[in-house]
C-alpha cells in the first residue's frame, strides 16, 4: 500500500486489516500517534485523514491505502509550532502527556472546520479524547487560545 | 590522580548537618552513608560534587532520581539543584541517573509512623527519624506517596549551593580572587570586574578541591525558580509527539512481543494450544511465562493477534469468583480477631454511644483500576550476564532484584533504564510485566524484547484499588456532632503489593484507615478502628492509597451527621477542626467559594476536608440537577503544602486529582465474574470526559512547617464533597461508589 504521510510518500507492505495506528508506530517509526484502547474509547491515536480527523486504530490499512495522512510529527515541530502547539505550550496542559498528540490533532481538526468554537462545541468534539492526567480544564483553555491566535493570522 | 576519590555522601552530609543545625540530616549521621554512584566512571578532568551534580568540560548533568510519571517531577527536581547552583534548567542535561542506594527516600518515614502529620514533638519526630534512618541505611529508592518534594526539598538545593561554592573555591584558586568577592549567575562565575568564567571551564580545576562544606541555603526572598511560575521541561516534546516514552522506544534488532495471563489473576494456566497462532504473519515464537502466553513477532499489532489466537485453558481464581462473596468477606470482617488497630479514642466512646439516638450508617468503596493511558511495556534485552531493562518504574531497585531473581543474577548485573511513563497512578509500582518480559527475553538471548500489553490485557491484569467498607455509629446533639465511632474494613495493599516486591510488612497497615484515623476534628467522643479482611484479589496502592477510600467513607459519615444535626457542613466543620492550618484551609475555602450565598433553584453544594500525605486539603462542589442528570458546576480547592513549588504544576496537578477523584466516584469499579475482570476498556470503567468537568478553581496555601507534596491530596476530598452536594440537591446520601449506580449524570 502506499500513503502519503506528513507530505512523503510512503509504501509499506502489511495486512489489508492492520489499523494505520500501527502502520505508523511500528512500520514508519512515527511513535508520535499513541496506542492507548484500540478501540476508539480514548482518541491517543488521532491523525487527520484527507483532512479529517480520525482513530488511526479503527483506520484498516487497505482503507488508508492512497489516502494522505498527517500525524502530530506533520502538524507542527518544536522549532515550527502548530497554533495549537503554540496553545498547549503556553497553557503548560501536558502531565504525563500520553493523549496529548491525540488531543491537538482532534483540536486542530476543530478549529478548522469551526473556527470559533463555543465552550459546548469544545465539550462536543473534544469528548472521545481520554486524559487520564485530567488536563481538561487546561485543553479548554488552550483551545480558546489556538482559535483566538488562528482569527488573528 | 587529580581525581576526585569517592566524596560526596559523607561530607555532604557533615557539611549540611552544620549548617542545618543537626536538624533532618544531622539526625542521621550515625547511619554509615552510600557511596557516590557518580563517582565509579569519572574520567580525567571530570567532577562530581554528591550523587546529584556532575561537571565535565562538555557540560552539567543534573540526576533526578524521582520518577516521571506525569506529575512534571523532573522539573521540579532540577529546579531545586538549578535554584542554589545558579544555571538555568535547559542548561543541564537531566537524568533519572542508575538506581543506587545513594537515592533513597526517607520522606517515606512519615507514612509509616502513627502520628498526625502536625505532630513535631520529641517521641514523634524521633520516631520519623528512626524510620528514616531505615531507609537510609537500606537505600530505599522511590517515587510515590507525593513523597518528591519533602524528600528533595533541601537535598537537592544543598547539592546545588554544594556544586556552586565549590566552582568558586576553584575559580578564586585561579584567579586570586578571594570566593567572598565571587558571584555565581547563568551556570558562571562572575568576578567583581565583570568577566565571567563558565562553569563548564572550570570542571577540571573543581575536580582538585574537595567540595565546600561550609553551606547556607538562600533565604527564600533570593529565589528565582521556587514559587515562582515555571515551564516544565517536558512540554515542549510533549505537544509535539517528541517526547519518547517506553513504548516509542527502538532498539536495533528489537522484536516485539504481547502476552496473555490467567485473567484469574494469580490462577495457572493449565493447557494451551498455540497451532491457531503461530503461522500467522510475522510470529517468531510462542512462549509460556508464568501463568500465561506470549507470541513473538515483527510488530506489536501482529503479537497482540497471535497471542490472542493461542487457545488457553485457564486455572481457577485463587480469590472468590464473584464480587458478591468479596463483599461479604469484608461484610464480614468487624470481628475482634480482625481488628488490625484501634488507631483512634477520644473521650469515652462507648459511654456516649449507649444512648438511644445512635445513628449508624455504612458506606462502601469498590475495588479500581489504575489504567494509565500508555498500556504497561518494557524492552529487556540479556546478553552475557548483563540484564538491561528499559521502562517506566517508581522502584528501580526493587525492580533490579525482581528482574535479577527471574534471570538468576545478581541484581548488579540488571542494568535499569527508567523512562518516562504515561501516567501511573501507582500501576508502575508493579512488576508482573517486567517479570513477564524478562521471561521472553530469556527465551531470545541477546535480543532485544519489547513487550507491550493490550488494553484489555492491562484492564485485566491491573491489580485495583482495594475495597473497603465502613461501618460507624455517631449521636447528635443540640446541632453538633458529638460522638462518632468509625469501624474501616478492607484488606492490607501494604501487604498485599509488599508481598509481590518481596517485603514483610509487620504491624499493623495505616492505609486501611489512612485519612480516617487522623481526620483534624475534636469530636468529644471519637474512635476510628481499622479491620483487616483476608486478602481477596490482589490490590495495588491506586493514586492517594489508603485515602481513596478511607478518606470517603469518613468524609461521607461525618457529612451524613452534620446534616442530621441540622447544622451547616462548613460551620460545624470549623467548629470540630482542631489545628490552625487546617482551620485556614476550610477558611479559605469558605471566602473563596462563597459558602451560604444563594445557588438558586436546582443546585446544591458539598464540601469535604480530608488530610492525606500530610497535605489537608478541603474541597467545595457546586452541582445543579438537569434534564440528563447531574451536572458537575464548579470546585473550589484550597491545599496547604508548606512551599509551593511551581504555581502552574500546582494547579495542574490539584485539578487533574479532582477530575480523577471524580471521575472514578461517578463511574468506575472492577467487578469480578468467575474470577475475572468484568471491565476490559475503558467504555467500561471511563473516568471523567471532558465534557464532566467542572470549572475548578485552586489556591495553594504555604502555612504548614513541613513541605509536602501534591500529586494525590486532591485525589480524596473530591468523592466525598459530590456525595456532601448530591445529598444537598436530591435529599439522598450516596453509600456506594460509583455514584452512577444511584444517580445519573450529565
Amino acid at each position: 500500500m502506499q500513503l502519503l504521510v506528513n507530505g512523503e510518500e510512503r509504501t509499506v507492505d502489511v495486512e489489508d486489516d492492520m489499523p494505520l495506528l500501527w502502520v505508523l508506530r511500528d512500520e514508519l517509526g512515527l511513535k508520535g500517534t499513541k496506542y492507548g484502547c484500540g478501540i476508539a474509547q480514548c482518541g491517543a491515536c488521532t491523525v487527520h485523514m484527507d483532512g479529517v480527523a480520525v482513530r488511526s486504530c479503527q483506520v484498516a490499512a487497505a482503507t488508508a491505502d492512497g489516502a494522505e495522512v498527517v500525524t502530530i510529527e506533520g502538524l507542527g515541530s518544536p522549532d515550527a509550532l502548530h497554533a495549537v502547539q503554540d496553545a498547549w505550550i503556553a497553557h503548560q496542559v501536558a502531565q504525563c502527556g500520553y493523549c496529548q498528540s491525540g488531543q491537538i490533532m482532534q483540536a486542530a481538526s476543530l478549529l478548522e472546520t469551526n473556527p470559533e468554537p463555543t465552550d459546548d462545541d469544545i465539550d462536543i468534539v473534544m469528548g472521545g479524547n481520554l486524559c487520564r492526567c485530567g488536563t481538561y480544564p487546561r485543553i479548554r483553555a488552550a483551545v480558546k487560545t489556538a482559535a483566538a491566535k488562528l482569527q488573528e493570522a | 590522580m587529580g581525581r576526585l576519590k569517592a566524596i560526596g555522601r559523607r561530607s555532604f552530609l557533615i557539611g549540611s548537618a552544620g549548617v542545618l543545625g543537626g536538624v533532618a540530616f544531622g539526625t542521621f549521621m550515625a547511619v554509615r552513608p552510600h557511596d557516590n554512584p557518580l563517582t565509579a566512571d569519572l574520567a580525567e578532568g571530570e567532577v562530581v560534587f554528591n550523587a546529584f551534580v556532575k561537571l565535565t568540560a562538555d557540560g552539567i548533568t543534573l540526576i533526578v532520581p524521582h520518577a516521571d510519571i506525569g506529575q512534571g517531577v523532573q522539573s521540579a527536581q532540577a529546579a531545586l539543584i538549578a535554584e542554589e547552583f545558579d544555571i538555568e534548567v535547559d542548561q543541564a542535561t537531566l537524568s533519572f541517573g542508575d538506581p543506587d542506594p545513594a537515592y533513597y527516600n526517607t520522606a517515606f518515614a512519615d507514612e509509616g509512623v502513627p502520628f498526625m502529620s502536625f505532630d513535631e514533638s520529641t517521641v514523634a519526630e524521633t520516631m520519623r527519624g528512626v524510620a528514616g534512618g531505615v531507609i537510609k541505611m537500606i537505600g530505599l529508592q522511590g517515587t510515590g506517596g507525593s513523597t518528591s518534594m519533602s524528600d528533595q526539598y533541601e537535598k537537592l538545593r544543598l547539592a546545588g549551593a554544594v556544586a556552586r561554592e565549590t566552582i568558586k573555591a576553584a575559580a578564586s584558586l585561579r584567579t586570586g580572587v578571594p570566593v567572598a568577592d565571587l558571584r555565581t549567575a547563568n551556570a558562571s562565575v562572575i568576578l567583581p570586574n565583570g568577566e565571567t568564567i563558565a562553569y563548564v571551564d572550570l570542571a577540571a580545576e573543581s575536580s582538585q578541591i574537595s567540595p565546600a562544606t561550609d553551606i547556607a541555603l538562600r533565604d527564600p526572598s533570593e529565589w528565582r525558580h521556587i514559587g515562582k511560575p515555571m515551564m516544565r521541561t517536558d512540554t515542549v516534546a510533549k505537544a509535539t509527539g517528541t517526547q519518547t516514552f517506553g513504548i516509542d522506544l527502538d532498539l536495533d534488532g528489537m522484536v516485539y512481543a504481547s502476552v496473555r495471563t490467567n485473567p484469574r489473576k494469580g490462577g495457572a494456566m493449565i493447557s494451551f494450544d498455540t497451532k491457531n497462532a503461530e503461522n500467522m504473519r510475522g510470529v517468531q515464537a510462542i512462549v509460556p511465562v508464568t501463568n500465561g502466553i506470549a507470541a513473538i513477532a515483527d510488530n506489536t499489532w501482529r503479537a497482540i493477534q497471535a497471542v490472542n489466537e493461542v487457545v488457553c485453558e485457564w486455572g481457577p481464581a485463587p480469590y472468590p469468583a464473584e464480587t458478591a462473596a468479596h463483599w461479604d468477606e469484608v461484610a464480614a470482617s468487624f470481628v475482634d480477631d480482625r481488628l488490625d488497630q484501634e488507631w483512634r479514642v477520644d473521650g469515652d466512646v462507648d459511654a456516649a454511644l449507649a444512648g438511644e439516638n445512635k445513628i449508624t450508617i455504612e458506606n462502601r468503596a469498590p475495588y479500581v483500576a489504575h489504567q494509565p493511558l500508555e498500556p504497561l511495556n518494557a524492552i529487556v534485552r540479556i546478553s552475557d550476564g548483563l540484564v538491561e531493562v528499559w521502562t517506566g518504574h517508581q522502584l528501580p531497585r526493587f525492580l533490579q532484584q525482581q528482574v535479577a531473581a527471574v534471570v538468576g543474577v545478581d541484581a548488579d548485573s540488571v542494568q535499569f533504564y527508567n523512562q518516562f511513563s504515561g501516567g501511573s497512578f501507582g500501576h508502575r509500582l508493579e512488576f508482573e510485566y517486567i517479570k513477564q518480559a524478562t521471561q521472553i527475553a530469556m527465551a531470545m538471548p541477546g535480543t532485544p524484547v519489547k513487550m507491550t500489553y493490550s488494553r484489555e490485557e492491562d484492564f485485566l491484569q491491573d491489580y485495583p484499588r482495594q475495597l473497603a467498607m465502613s461501618r460507624a455509629q455517631g449521636i447528635v446533639e443540640n446541632g453538633q456532632v458529638t460522638a462518632l465511632s468509625l469501624d474501616i474494613a478492607a484488606p492490607s495493599v501494604l501487604a498485599s503489593g509488599g508481598q509481590r516486591a518481596g517485603i514483610v510488612t509487620p504491624g499493623p497497615d495505616a492505609q486501611i484507615v489512612a485519612g480516617a484515623w487522623n481526620m483534624p476534628y475534636d469530636i468529644p467522643s471519637l474512635r476510628v478502628r481499622g479491620y483487616r479482611v483476608p486478602e481477596l484479589a490482589p490490590i495495588s496502592s491506586w493514586r492517594s492509597v489508603g485515602a481513596s477510600h478511607a478518606g470517603f467513607l469518613a468524609e461521607n459519615t461525618l457529612d451524613e451527621l452534620i446534616r442530621a444535626a441540622g447544622a451547616d457542613p462548613m460551620e460545624e466543620r470549623l467548629r470540630l477542626v482542631n489545628h490552625p492550618v487546617h482551620r485556614t484551609v476550610l477558611e479559605t475555602l469558605a471566602e473563596m467559594s462563597n459558602w451560604g450565598g444563594d445557588l438558586g433553584p436546582n443546585r446544591g453544594r458539598g464540601l469535604a476536608l480530608v488530610e492525606s500525605f500530610g497535605v489537608p486539603t478541603a474541597e467545595v462542589i457546586e452541582i445543579s440537577m438537569t434534564d440528563y442528570g447531574i451536572k458537575l458546576d464548579k470546585v473550589y480547592v484550597v491545599a496547604d503544602v508548606g512551599q509551593v513549588i511551581d504555581p502552574v504544576n500546582f494547579e495542574n496537578q490539584v485539578q487533574g486529582g479532582v477530575v480523577w477523584g471524580l471521575g472514578h466516584a461517578i463511574n468506575s469499579e472492577i467487578t469480578y465474574s468467575d474470577g475475572v475482570a468484568e471491565q476490559t476498556n475503558y467504555h467500561a470503567a471511563e473516568g471523567m470526559r471532558i465534557f464532566q468537568t467542572p470549572e475548578i478553581v485552586v489556591r495553594g496555601l504555604e502555612n504548614a512547617t513541613k513541605i509536602r507534596g501534591i500529586g494525590e491530596p486532591p485525589v480524596p476530598p473530591a468523592a466525598p464533597a459530590l456525595a456532601s452536594a448530591i445529598f444537598d440537591l436530591t435529599g439522598e446520601r450516596p453509600r456506594e461508589m460509583p455514584f452512577f449506580k444511584s444517580f445519573d449524570f450529565v
